[in-house]
């Protein structure tokens, strides 16, 4: 692997990327603290890091975030599972087959500039206020990115790659298992990662408008008592789950696709 | 093994756009020739390429192989490619490999070809490194082997060694050389390097632009036994200068 270690030398402690991250995170924390305890915002509208920390505790050990999370995590991991699920045979479908192509792009096209949570109105008319319009919201929000971003990445695969596998006597579906597929596999997993951000944002709108659990469900409630606490332990715990899922497609990505890093 | 290219033509699009590529172009290749095709860009020798190899197909005109008239692809005509032709997630081996699993060889015939593919083409040491670890041409004979692994009955060389520098061409113009009289396969190549195409092939074709046509056929019968001597051999220099001559006529010529 003598090839690809021509990067900066060995950077200096202060300057590696996850120390310079971990320090913006810090400064924000230090200055959140600050204004907290000069108590020149109200308590109210800005709660101290530590009483943050209190309700974030206090809603653990009661069961409630855990069952939040819970809720929250389903519905974004089954509507996320489907839309990806689907997206990767239509998108390479569409990618190698001009006729689907032209079929079936503009309509993609045209659905992915309407607004996911504007279905939220229908999908509670069609499905009720149960699981299958959260999932259906998420799924609607991100398949067709999905879809038209794995198509694009189908397009840009390299002709003397397929042709190649041509002239050695392939012809059909090896062509797309055994070229297309992995060919595309790092722009995949990247696209999912890009999308799976949506899927997040989709499950708390979703939950907001009328769910019975879940973390936008605490937030909404929150909302109404005031408890900007938990509004923050709310906010704070989607965000941490979304960075974790994202490092997790990371780590993926580089363990499976070695080859195009 | 016998490729009959007869009085081939190939035009691109229709109407007032139509811009013919290549206007009756015939040539024979037998096994065991080493055949090139030399011209300048625009001169139609790539897809004289993609022809037999089935990649396009002609306007008129009739290619066939063995008496049978090429359809479509197939691994009896392995090909390869200028550049960018391995599968980059497959390390050297695998992409030896490929065309043979394509095939539904057996696992134990696909192990021991390989390995002996990887020897003839000298990368056994470099089985299992991925193809951004090799050098340009250590590539291009991982993609040699590739294409002579799937037992093709011709060669087709497209411009492969177009994308090297010109020590690392030189030594695969060697390579390429030893490789033919050693396995004794069919190839045809594709090059606008008169001076490799000398030194390969027994048969060189010139070949014009605007439309694409063979203009020129020169038997090439020179002593191979020093490709270093060869290319300093009188009889080379002149024959080289003899065609580069008509190469330059043409290149001179309003189109």
């Amino acid at each position: 692997m003598a090839m690809v270690s021509d990067r900066s030398p060995v950077p200096r402690p202060i300057t590696h990327p996850w120390t310079l991250g971990l320090l913006g995170i810090l400064a924000v924390l230090l200055l959140w603290f600050l204004i907290s305890a000069s108590g020149s915002v109200d308590k109210l509208f800005l709660p101290s890091p530590q009483a943050v920390w209190q309700a974030g505790q206090r809603e653990w050990s009661s069961g409630m975030l855990p069952k939040d999370l819970l809720a929250s995590v389903q519905r974004v991991f089954i509507g996320f599972a489907m839309s990806a699920g689907l997206a990767l045979p239509v998108g390479i479908a569409m990618g190698t087959n001009p006729v689907i192509c032209r079929l079936l792009e503009p309509l993609m096209g045209l659905i992915r500039y309407m607004p996911a949570p504007a279905f939220i109105p229908l999908l509670i008319i069609y499905f009720g206020l149960e699981e299958l319009p959260k999932v259906l919201l998420i799924f609607i929000g991100t398949f067709f990115f999905n879809a038209l971003m794995i198509m694009d990445a189908v397009k840009f695969v390299p002709h003397e790659l397929v042709e190649t596998a041509r002239t050695l006597g392939g012809r059909g579906l090896p062509i797309i298992t055994r070229v297309v597929a992995p060919y595309i596999a790092p722009q995949v997993l990247d696209t999912y990662r890009i999308n799976m951000a949506s899927a997040w944002n989709l499950v708390i709108v979703a939950e907001l408008v009328a769910a019975s659990e879940g973390l936008g469900k605490r937030i909404s409630l929150a909302q109404r008592f005031l408890r900007t606490d938990e509004i923050f332990v709310g906010l704070i715990v989607i965000g941490l789950i979304g960075l974790a899922i994202d490092l997790g497609f990371r780590l993926l990505m580089r363990r499976a696709c070695a080859w195009a890093s | 093994m016998h490729l009959q290219v007869s009085d081939v033509s190939k035009t691109f699009g229709h109407g007032r756009a139509a811009k013919q590529v290549l206007e009756a172009v015939s040539f024979d290749l037998h096994a065991g020739e080493f055949v090139a095709l030399v011209g300048s860009s625009g001169s139609g020798k790539s897809t004289v390429m993609r022809l037999i190899a089935g990649l396009d197909t002609p306007t008129s005109g009739m290619i066939s192989l063995d008496g049978r008239p090429v359809r479509g692809p197939g691994s009896d005509r392995g090909m390869v490619f200028q550049k960018y032709s391995l599968y980059p997630w497959l390390t050297a081996a695998q992409n030896v490999a490929f065309g043979m699993e394509l095939q539904g060889r057996s696992r134990q015939e696909v192990r021991e070809r390989t390995s002996y593919f990887l020897e003839v083409v000298g990368l056994v040491d470099a089985a299992r490194c991925l193809p951004r670890e090799l050098s340009g041409g250590m590539q291009q004979r991982v993609a040699i082997a590739r294409a002579l692994a799937a037992e093709p009955r011709v060669l087709l060389l497209d411009e492969p060694f177009g994308a090297l520098d010109i020590q690392i061409r030189e030594s695969m113009q060697e390579f390429m050389h030893q490789l033919w009289q050693r396995t004794g396969l069919t190839a045809l190549l594709i090059t606008h390097d008169l001076e490799e195409a000398l030194l390969l092939a027994s048969q060189v074709h010139i070949m014009a632009p605007s439309p694409g046509r063979i203009v020129r056929r020169v038997a090439v019968d020179l002593d191979r036994s020093s490709m270093a001597d060869l290319r300093l051999s009188p009889s080379f220099l002149s024959l080289r200068e003899d065609l580069a001559r008509t190469l330059r006529g043409l290149d001179a010529q309003p189109q």
